[in-house]
């Protein structure tokens, strides 16, 4: 099936749901992103729920701190 | 309130721009931006905005100058190490720009104190590197309903968005909660390449700029997402979640709470 993932086109294997996806793409951490759905934000309790369908848009947003710092 | 002859040569180069004029400048002299943090991206931010001539700047920090600092927290100096960053920072807007007013708070922001800091202020820029205090900043500004400006950076990425409270996407309405303790690598443990700071912080200066002087269109409801490396500017629209805990439909958070960090956490992002 073929989505679009972060603005690239991506060919998926055996991803039908977005746990899937997030396991098939080998996202590091699952539970540190949040997951756009064409322009939705999903709950995090329906990533396994939740079915892609052929030329879906998934944005994986990742926390970003930075800025101030010191050790 | 009118410029004076000085002023009018100072700022020349902004005032010509029909987008800011003599009544821009005005505007700008006369508002109040608080920074919270003067490290990477509140260091740009702070000599942009005090070159600016806005008229007067808000700054909280806690900690005092480390040489690790210096590789990307512009506005401290070699000698200001071991220096109160507020200071460090208020001597350097001082030293570019006699017009502005520093109001310091050698504070950590936190639940307890930060609203009454906000609530003096017509735009909060978020200059922190860790997340209690974005999800504080983003909290107490939709209470209180002042405008920011969020941003984070981290290795060779960074990534920001502008909040009007009420009105646009908040930045819980794209993360829910802070992530568990741990789990998301600070900039001491994961690195940041300096100019990155220098990036991310000026686009900041920039949304407070338009902000103040009420023109484009502001980063609000498209999260910017910057790639150093392959140098690409990517945005993903983001809208108003009805089930976002502060500004859904239903909020749980009606009240201001410092959100929960765990020990080892709180040391690698202090
Ligand atoms: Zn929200």
């Amino acid at each position: 099936m073929k989505l679009i993932i972060n603005g690239k086109d991506v060919e998926t294997d055996e991803a039908h749901t977005v746990t899937e996806l997030l396991k098939e793409q080998k996202v590091k951490w699952p539970d540190m992103v949040s997951v756009e759905l064409n322009g939705t934000i999903l709950k995090r309790e329906t990533f396994a729920s939740t079915g892609l369908n052929e030329g879906d848009k998934v944005e994986f947003l990742y926390f970003m701190g930075g800025g101030r710092e010191s050790d | 309130m009118s410029l004076t002859e000085q002023q009018i040569e100072r700022y020349s180069r902004q005032i010509i721009l029909k987008e800011v004029g003599g009544p821009g400048q005005e505007k700008l002299l006369a508002s109040k931006v608080l920074i919270v943090g003067a490290g990477g991206l509140g260091s740009p931010a702070a000599l942009y905005l005090a070159a600016a001539g806005v008229g007067t700047l808000g700054i909280i920090d806690y900690d005092n100058v480390d040489l690790t600092n210096l590789q990307r927290q512009v506005i401290h100096n070699t000698s200001d190490v071991g220096r109160e960053k507020v200071a460090s920072a208020a001597e350097k807007i001082k030293a570019i720009n006699p017009d502005v007013t520093v109001q310091t708070y050698r504070e950590r922001a936190a639940a307890a104190n930060i609203r009454e800091i906000i609530k003096k202020h017509d735009f909060v820029l978020d200059g922190t590197d860790n997340f209690p205090s974005k999800f504080l900043i983003n909290d107490v500004c939709y209470f209180e309903k002042v405008p920011f400006s969020h941003a984070g950076i981290l290795r060779f990425d960074g990534q920001m968005i502008t909040v009007l409270p009420g009105q646009t996407a908040c930045y819980r309405c794209v993360f829910d909660k802070p992530p568990p303790a741990g789990l998301v690598p600070s900039c001491s443990q994961a690195g940041v390449l300096g100019p990155l700071a220098g990036v991310i912080g000026c686009l900041q200066a920039t949304e407070v700029l338009k902000y103040l002087l009420g023109v484009g269109e502001l980063l609000t409801d498209r999260l910017l997402i910057f790639d150093g490396l392959g140098l690409q500017f990517r945005e993903v629209k983001v809208t108003r979640n009805p089930d976002c805990r502060l500004c859904g439909q239903e909020p749980s958070i009606t009240e201001l709470a410092d959100e929960e960090q765990a020990a080892c956490d709180l040391k690698a992002s202090q």
